[in-house]
């Protein structure tokens, strides 16, 4: 009982954002509603993103390219084959991956600045691929539409604003829940490692070639169901969403918040799909002051709003004892 | 036979557009080891500087200077009011945060990249503007059988000419010495009486420059312009920047102008709609086999 206490007092700050992230849906209209969803998709984004970016260090400034494989994925078997949105919400993620694992491979070695512009160049190609309709499966510059709606079968469909509110909030809760485990694993230690020093990791066993690889994966996988949940919410895919300015914007969601953090990430997130509705008055002006904003952040706050903590190894196994020895 | 040379003039005219932008992009990285994410779109406001210049004193340079006067006042102004702005966002916006590392530095450049995108936009509207037909030398002529412009052996020219000058300074003046040597390692380069002030003032006003000077051109090519051009073209030259080596003058160069050749060959015997990502995937191509670029020297690893 008591440990069960300590664990609510210990944790209240995320049990009041999980508190208010469900009720607020009930006190704001459904314009504000959607705003909200596409936070929750930005926050799924620079999740996935952080996975690469912020856990390992590589810069991949074309992560939108994975989200669109993900999302062309889903609309193309739904549209073409009438194949579930609930069934390919996986597909999507192996999809998305395997791109992911086939056009990283060759490229993995690269450092830097140099991999930085090749998945520029991957995400292009992507996006210019889908205007260009291959086979005319892609619908070119208009895209794919009368995506279905994501159904649980039977009446269960969600197809209101506050449903989709509700699954891509649940997802994203889910896969926090999965990254923080994954934090505190060895892969997670591995992955940290590399980022600091790649050489130093190499030297002490870690292959960093294929953890690189299994971080671009994962990344593309969750890119992809991201992918997903979007194409069944708007119904319509079109090349211009996944636009190398959005993957820009991925990449400052990152690093506003601050590298391999996931409340961080939250926040970056809040900070790219919040802030130009809130300065919707300022119309014309108001991507202006956006752009002002980014630079007045990174000189006040250079590593993000809420920066990883350096944690620790504990040995707690040995705490005990040294605290059972004492007392 | 005939085609393929048109193409290739084509291509070293989009080239020499890309090599000047280019070369912005490697100085600054040379010495900052920052993406300059806002170098595209000062190119794009140089072209919006000349354009304004171009129709407003229109009429007067033209007809106190001419044609050619005009055009190469537009490009002059141009380039000294993109160097001012270089310098400013400098000052600005990379000074204060280049001692806490690089990443804060690429957010604070897309941050200049989205403002500067955004003032072009609510200063000139959104929509696309044209450069007048009447500032811009229109004759045509054959040279053994061959259609070339008189604008594009001008601009051909004149970017070649940049691009000597930039050669010279950087590979055979004292200066550019030093230049090379902060590229190279900026605090031993410091340590050997190298000014490193006057070397970052130097780059940042420099790069926008030439980037300034190519927007003017690109809009006297083209004829029209628009406010979202910065990212393609920057994208574009930053693409040629790798492929040369990053941080590398002449390799700059040669990346830009090899990307236009490509550029234009692949579309004139593959594909229109594919050219870009002809280009893409060359440069994939060219990094798995070369990872630093074609002339860029490998560096060992510094443990």
């Amino acid at each position: 009982m008591k440990t069960n206490r300590n664990i609510i007092l210990k944790n209240w700050p995320i049990l009041m954002v999980i508190a208010l992230l469900t009720l607020l849906p009930f006190k704001i209209n459904n314009y504000w509603i959607d705003v909200f969803f596409f936070f929750g998709i930005y926050a799924l984004l620079g999740l996935s993103l952080n996975i690469v970016l912020g856990e390992v260090g590589l810069f991949d400034l074309g992560h939108m390219g994975f989200m669109a494989i993900g999302a062309y994925t889903t609309a193309i078997l739904n549209t073409a084959f009438g194949i579930p949105i609930i069934i390919l919400l996986p597909v999507s993620a192996i999809v998305a991956g395997a791109f992911a694992w086939l056009v990283c491979s060759p490229i993995i070695h690269l450092r830097g600045d140099y991999l930085c512009i090749v998945t520029i160049g991957m995400g292009e190609i992507v996006r210019l691929t889908l205007i260009n309709n291959p086979f005319g499966i892609t619908g070119g510059p208009n895209g794919v539409f009368g995506i279905d709606f994501l159904s649980f079968g039977g009446p269960l469909v969600i197809d209101s604003s506050i449903e989709s509110y509700f699954v891509i909030w649940i997802i994203v809760g889910l896969t926090i829940l999965g990254l923080v485990n994954l934090q505190h694993s060895r892969i997670g230690r591995a992955w940290n490692c590399i980022r600091e020093d790649e050489i130093a990791a190499e030297a002490t066993g870690i292959d960093v070639r294929s953890y690189k690889l299994l971080a671009f994966v994962l990344g593309a996988g969750l890119a992809g169901v991201a992918g997903n949940i979007y194409a069944s919410k708007l119904m319509i895919v079109s090349p211009e969403s996944f636009s190398f300015m959005e993957s820009c914007m991925l990449f400052c969601i990152v690093l506003i918040g601050g590298m391999g953090s996931i409340p961080g990430v939250l926040i970056g997130a809040a900070a790219i799909s919040l802030f130009p509705e809130i300065f919707r008055t300022f119309a014309q002006y108001r991507m202006l002051i956006f752009g002002a904003a980014m630079v007045v952040m990174m000189i006040f706050r250079p590593g993000g709003i809420w920066p990883r903590k350096r944690g620790a190894v504990k040995f707690e196994s040995l705490l005990i004892k040294a605290g059972e020895e004492n007392g | 036979m005939r085609i393929f040379l048109e193409q290739m003039l084509n291509g070293l005219t989009i080239g020499s557009f890309y090599a000047l932008i280019a070369l912005g992009y490697s100085m600054v990285y040379g010495v900052m080891k920052l993406i300059n994410f806002a170098h595209g779109d000062l190119f794009a406001l140089g072209s919006y500087l000349g354009f304004t210049l171009l129709v407003w004193g229109n009429a007067y340079v033209t007809s106190h200077v001419g044609l050619a006067g005009g055009m190469i006042a537009a490009m002059l102004i141009a380039a000294i009011g993109i160097g001012i702005a270089g310098i400013i966002i400098e000052r600005i916006a990379y000074r204060p945060i280049y001692s806490v590392g690089r990443l804060p530095a690429v957010v604070s450049a897309l941050g200049v990249s989205i403002f500067l995108e955004n003032i072009i936009m609510v200063i000139w509207g959104p929509r696309y503007q044209a450069y007048p037909v009447s500032v811009v030398p229109t004759l045509r002529f054959e040279i053994g059988g061959i259609h070339v412009t008189l604008l594009q052996i001008v601009i051909l020219i004149l970017s070649f000419v940049l691009l000597a000058v930039l050669y010279y300074i950087i590979q055979k003046t004292t200066f550019g010495a030093a230049i090379r040597a902060s590229a190279l390692d900026r605090d031993t380069a410091a340590l050997m009486g190298i000014n490193i002030e006057t070397i970052i003032f130097f780059i940042f006003a420099l790069g926008p420059a030439l980037g300034g000077t190519a927007g003017v051109m690109v809009g006297m090519y083209y004829r029209q312009i628009s406010f979202t051009m910065g990212w393609n073209y920057g994208l574009k030259a930053f693409t040629a920047t790798i492929l040369g080596g990053i941080g590398n003058i002449p390799g700059a160069m040669l990346g830009g102008l090899l990307l236009g050749v490509f550029e234009m060959l692949g579309s004139a015997y593959i594909s229109t709609a594919y050219k870009d990502v002809f280009v893409f995937l060359i440069l994939i191509l060219v990094l798995i086999f070369r990872p630093r670029g074609l002339l860029g020297e490998k560096v060992a690893e510094k443990v």
